[in-house]
């Protein structure tokens, strides 16, 4: 997908995760940053997921996943995200990401990680650079 | 490639994609729109303003929970702010919304005002008109406002509901903002806290000054709490009896045939400057002027009147 005149995002935390602080920081970031940013709540299912991403027509979809269980949740839904046809938006995924799984996150096709501690800067550098 | 027989077909990726098209002002854009345009004008289009907070997300939440009860195909266009500063936007309507994100016969779509005037404009209009081709019975369209939104919402929307909250703003200030004239139903809001009655009760002394618009509607007023859905149900069935009374006096024709006009001028307009922008800059005239503006030689108005002179000969 080319750079359109803004990126748009949509920041989503799927499954149980207990609160939405560190999305919601990172969602006021990226506004600053000149990105139109939708946020869309705690618990999302991955339909919940998928379908706001083909409703928005976002560029990136930022998944914040605090529970552990990045690997299978990024898994099912890029494969989701195949079946409707919309793997032409980019997945991000940050939040509590063990360094070792990065390595497996990208194969899958997650184009950015961003594990907890991560500056804004280079997260806002990262979506960035996901459209030069 | 985008095809205008998917988005007439309801296609929800189809519909999005051509609504990006348009935000970002693309040009194919425009040429979708007019194969879209014939198979517009079916919707019944609902606007809903007010200041920020008040609650209006959270009752359009509810608003269509109770129109898919009567088997109604519902989208929603909610503008946010974008921030001047850096051009960006959070938008956050949609998160009092998401319990209908998956459902098939809702469509749920955030725009950033991108520093169009009073955030609503030609935008949201084709935006509406996407909507309506693609079979969505009802379009709520929600602008925070407080002011001169309601006149632009008015421009955009058949139906106009403009929320408001116990405890505050007087009566002068909608009388000034002109919420009298344009609003067709009045929603007082968060009714769980005090002075909700007597919010209704001032509403009703101003609503008892003004005659009833040229429809013969007289506006109505209704309570609601939106989180927990009281009054919402009856704030639905409002809307949809105004619609059913426009149409039963023919009254909704009208209003149409006026939307139509207001959105020709308003093409009208932005196709003439942009054309006339492109044209102008690609001048050398244009390229003179500023040389000789940066230079100090020629002041920027002596410079504007000039070129604009030149192209005017009427
Ligand atoms: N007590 C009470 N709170 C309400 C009511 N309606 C909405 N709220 C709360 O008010 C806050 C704002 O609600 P929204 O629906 O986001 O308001 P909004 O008018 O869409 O806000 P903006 O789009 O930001 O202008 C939320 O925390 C709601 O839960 C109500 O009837 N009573
Ligand atoms: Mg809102």
């Amino acid at each position: 997908m080319e750079t359109k005149n803004k990126i748009r995002v949509l920041i989503a935390k799927p499954g149980l995760d207990g609160h939405d602080k560190g999305a919601k920081i990172v969602a006021l970031a990226l506004r600053d940053a000149g990105m139109e940013v939708i946020y869309s709540g705690l618990h999302q299912t991955l339909d919940q997921i998928i379908q706001t991403a083909i409703q928005e027509a976002v560029d990136v979809i930022g998944l914040s996943i605090m529970s552990g269980a990045h690997l299978p949740i990024s898994e099912k839904l890029i494969s989701m995200m195949k079946e409707k046809g919309i793997d032409d938006i980019r997945l991000t995924v940050g939040g509590v990401i063990p360094h070792q799984d990065i390595p497996g996150l990208k194969k899958m096709g997650v184009a950015k990680v961003f594990p907890g501690g991560t500056s804004f800067d280079d997260i806002i550098s990262g979506m960035n650079s996901l459209f030069e | 490639m985008l095809k205008t027989k998917d988005i007439l077909s309801g296609n929800k990726l189809a519909g999005a994609r051509l609504i990006r098209f348009i935000e970002d002002n693309d040009p194919c854009a425009f040429k979708l729109l007019k194969e879209l345009y014939p198979y517009s004008g079916n919707a019944f289009i609902i606007g809903i303003t007010g200041p920020p907070g008040a609650g209006k997300s959270t009752l359009i939440d509810g608003l269509i929970l109770e129109f898919r009860k009567y088997g109604k195909k519902v989208a929603v266009i909610a503008v946010d702010p974008t921030s001047p500063v850096s051009g960006g936007a959070i938008l956050g309507d949609r998160l009092r919304m998401q319990r209908h994100a998956a459902d098939d016969g809702v469509f749920i779509r955030s725009m950033a005002s991108r520093g169009q005037a009073g955030g609503l404009s030609r935008a949201t209009k084709d935006t509406a008109l996407v909507f309506d081709a693609m079979g969505y019975d009802i379009i709520i369209i929600e602008t925070v406002g407080a002011g001169q939104a309601e006149f632009e919402i008015a421009g955009l929307a058949h139906s106009i509901g403009v929320v408001s909250i116990p405890g505050t703003g007087d009566g002068i200030q909608a009388i000034k903002a002109g919420i009298l004239e344009t609003c067709d139903i009045f929603i007082v809001n968060k009714c769980d806290r005090p002075d909700a009655d007597a919010k209704v009760l001032s509403l009703k002394m101003m609503l008892g000054m003004r005659k009833p618009d040229k429809t013969g509607w007289t506006p109505r007023i209704v309570k609601t709490i939106a989180p927990d859905g009281t009054g919402v149900k009856e704030l639905a069935d409002t809307f949809l009896s105004h619609f059913e009374f426009m149409e039963q006096n023919s009254s909704i024709n009208e209003k149409r045939k006026e939307l139509e006009l207001l959105y020709f001028q308003s093409l009208l307009k932005d196709l003439t400057l942009e054309k006339i922008l492109l044209f102008i800059k690609e001048s050398k005239d244009f390229k003179a002027a500023a040389g000789k503006i940066k230079s100090r030689r020629m002041d920027p108005l002596t410079a504007a009147e000039k070129i604009v002179n030149k192209i005017c000969v009427f």
